[in-house]
């Protein structure tokens, strides 16, 4: 069974129908975000109004600054910075040293460990919260920013991830560096770091990404509701106002902006390590 | 080789003389190096696992004295607690709807883009953008669009399909979580898989097109034997995390309606964070640990039948 050979016209043709009916498809998937923001601009009574309307009678832009002052979600904006924030950095500076030791020094026991360091990523999160919560406690840090910040700071997966990397950088660029006495910080910090940015923006991108998201943790850890991140807050308002669903749903579209303005700037990048993954699917 | 290195290392940094010396020094080094990671690994994640397997043998309750129950609660667990197999069933449920719609959605969703002759990117970074906004975000807007009376039902209404409001049904209330789940993660498989679908040596297929395979013959002995390394990574990946499922269900149905869609993930925030049975609790985790290892290792099994890797 041959294909016949079509004529150009046909061709473009079928092209257009394709890409128009995945564009159909596409504008249906992002249909959610559209019903939020929809919603977050009407006000509650039309929210809940039977029947459902697409869009408001009236448009109140004015609620994502209402949303804003009225329910302190400036304060949980704040919170879910800091706490993505410093853990980025914690795990970027601690993943560089100990991915350093492990791509370029010799100690015994060196394959070992780093067997062991990838073992713990097959462990699930979920399974820890129990007694990480119990260490916490214990450590007085429930309802404090240490207390959500350091025991998600010292994942192994960066470690391994910039040991790769460095791998890959010529041993030759820091050989002349150590003939000339330069210790082994210094040319961590001036020689790999600079060279290894796409791999440290990576590693960055996905542990922000993952901390701004993340809920269960925050959720134990930050007893008292200042101290609440925006996914927390989210659901706090859920349960104690009830029916501000404008407002809620304000605070939902302010909580995925930082990821949508991610995701869209630094396609490549991410494209690009989704592929890298996908090659090492094989292996 | 070690010998080998060695003596390319002396022989390439002439100052140090004993290559006794050169390794303490170097081991000093990586020591002052490795002491953040260690110390950190070793408090929030060593000590956690094995506290997490103590404590499942325990009867500890927060307040007052754990005492050593041995495998009581496991016991319990499998015969006694009234809502474990429930439980679980709801997990597996999940798990199994979940993990078949996810791959074969994100497979076709990657097939389709991958046809497409532009734009390409654009339609990757649409079904990529949930993966990377707050799971509980779109769990509260996908609550709104299943109230009752929202609108989803006025849509079913307005199709003259009548059907009770999903979230507060028995029956549908999981068929739901499943679709905020879908919607949430399909992306990060689609752009996966896409990825891989890319990296198929365009002059294999132009050789099946000429000895006149079709489309459809060349999806199926092409495309889909070269991408099956990648396939299979994505569904153990997805499995794990679906075995672990919580987010949506703390937002959108608390474990209801009655128990319908308590997973284990809820099972455990429960007994752990509401009850307060910090060793009951430890004891379902470690089962749902040793679910996603059975699982994992079942996958890796099959593997052999279905994964081509190319030698």
């Amino acid at each position: 069974m041959t294909t016949k050979p079509r004529s150009a016209r046909t061709t473009l043709v079928l092209d257009l129908i394709n890409h128009g009916a995945l564009a159909l498809v596409a504008l249906l998937f992002l249909f959610p975000f559209f019903w939020m923001v929809s919603n977050a601009i009407r006000s509650n009574a039309e929210v809940l109004a039977i029947p459902v309307r697409i869009l408001p009678n009236v448009f109140q832009w004015g609620n994502f600054i209402e949303a804003w002052t009225q329910l302190p979600f400036g304060r949980f904006f704040l919170n879910s910075a800091i706490v993505a924030v410093s853990v980025t950095i914690i795990t970027v500076i601690v993943s560089c040293l100990s991915g350093y030791a492990f791509a370029r020094l010799k100690f015994p026991g060196r394959d070992t460990l780093l067997m062991a360091y990838l073992g713990t990523l097959m462990v699930p999160a979920i399974m820890l919260i129990i007694p990480l919560f119990l260490i916490v406690n214990n450590l007085g840090m429930v309802n404090t920013f240490q207390g959500v910040i350091l025991p998600v700071a010292f994942g192994t997966f960066g470690s391994f991830l910039l040991r790769q990397f460095f791998l890959s950088i010529p041993m030759e660029l820091e050989e002349a560096a150590r003939i000339d006495g330069a210790s082994r910080l210094r040319i961590l910090v001036s020689i790999i770091v600079p060279l290894s940015m796409p791999a440290i923006g990576l590693l960055s991108l996905f542990t922000f990404i993952a901390q701004w998201n993340n809920f269960l943790w925050p959720l134990i850890v930050m007893t008292g509701a200042d101290n609440a991140t925006l996914p927390v807050g989210l659901t706090l308002f859920k349960t104690q106002q009830g029916t501000a669903w404008n407002y809620i749903m304000a605070g939902a579209a302010l909580s995925m902006l930082p990821g949508i303005i991610l995701a869209v700037l630094l396609q490549k990048l991410i494209y690009g390590s989704i592929a890298l993954n996908s090659g090492m699917g094989g292996r | 080789m070690a010998a080998l290195h060695e003596t390319t290392a002396t022989a390439t940094v002439p100052r140090q003389r004993s290559a006794g010396g050169f390794h303490a020094a170097e081991g000093r080094t990586a020591f002052f190096f490795l002491l953040p990671s260690l110390l950190g690994v070793t408090l929030f994640l060593v000590l956690p696992i094995i506290a997490s397997l103590v404590l499942s043998f325990t009867n500890w309750k927060l307040l007052g004295a754990p005492a050593f129950v041995g495998i009581a609660n496991y016991v319990r667990l499998f015969t006694a607690d009234p809502q474990f197999w429930p439980v679980l069933r709801n997990t597996l449920f999940f798990t199994a709807e979940y993990l078949v719609l996810n791959i074969v959605i994100s497979l076709g969703l990657a097939v389709w883009i991958s046809s497409l002759k532009m734009g390409q990117r654009w339609f990757r970074v649409i079904f990529f953008l949930p993966t990377f906004t707050p799971t509980i975000a779109v769990a509260i807007v996908w609550m709104l669009i299943f109230a009752p009376d929202g609108l989803f039902d006025s849509v079913m209404s307005a199709l003259s399909i009548h059907m009770p409001s999903m979230l507060t049904d028995q029956k549908l209330a999981m068929q739901a979580v499943v679709i905020v789940s879908l919607w949430a993660n399909v992306g990060y498989n689609t752009v996966l898989f896409n990825a891989a679908l890319d990296m198929v040596p365009v002059n294999y297929l132009e050789a099946a097109r000429i000895d006149g395979a079709g489309a459809w013959a060349r999806f199926w002995k092409i495309r889909l034997p070269l991408i099956s390394p990648t396939l299979f990574f994505g569904t153990v990946m997805t499995a794990i995390t679906s075995l672990q499922v919580f987010d949506q269900i703390y937002v959108m149905t608390r474990g209801g309606p009655g128990n319908a869609t308590a997973t284990l993930g809820f099972a455990i925030y429960q007994r752990g964070f509401e009850n307060f049975q910090m060793g009951y609790a430890s004891t379902i985790a470690w089962v749902m640990f040793a679910m996603i290892m059975a699982l994992t290792a079942l996958q890796f099994w099959l593997q052999r039948k279905w994964v081509h890797y190319d030698n």
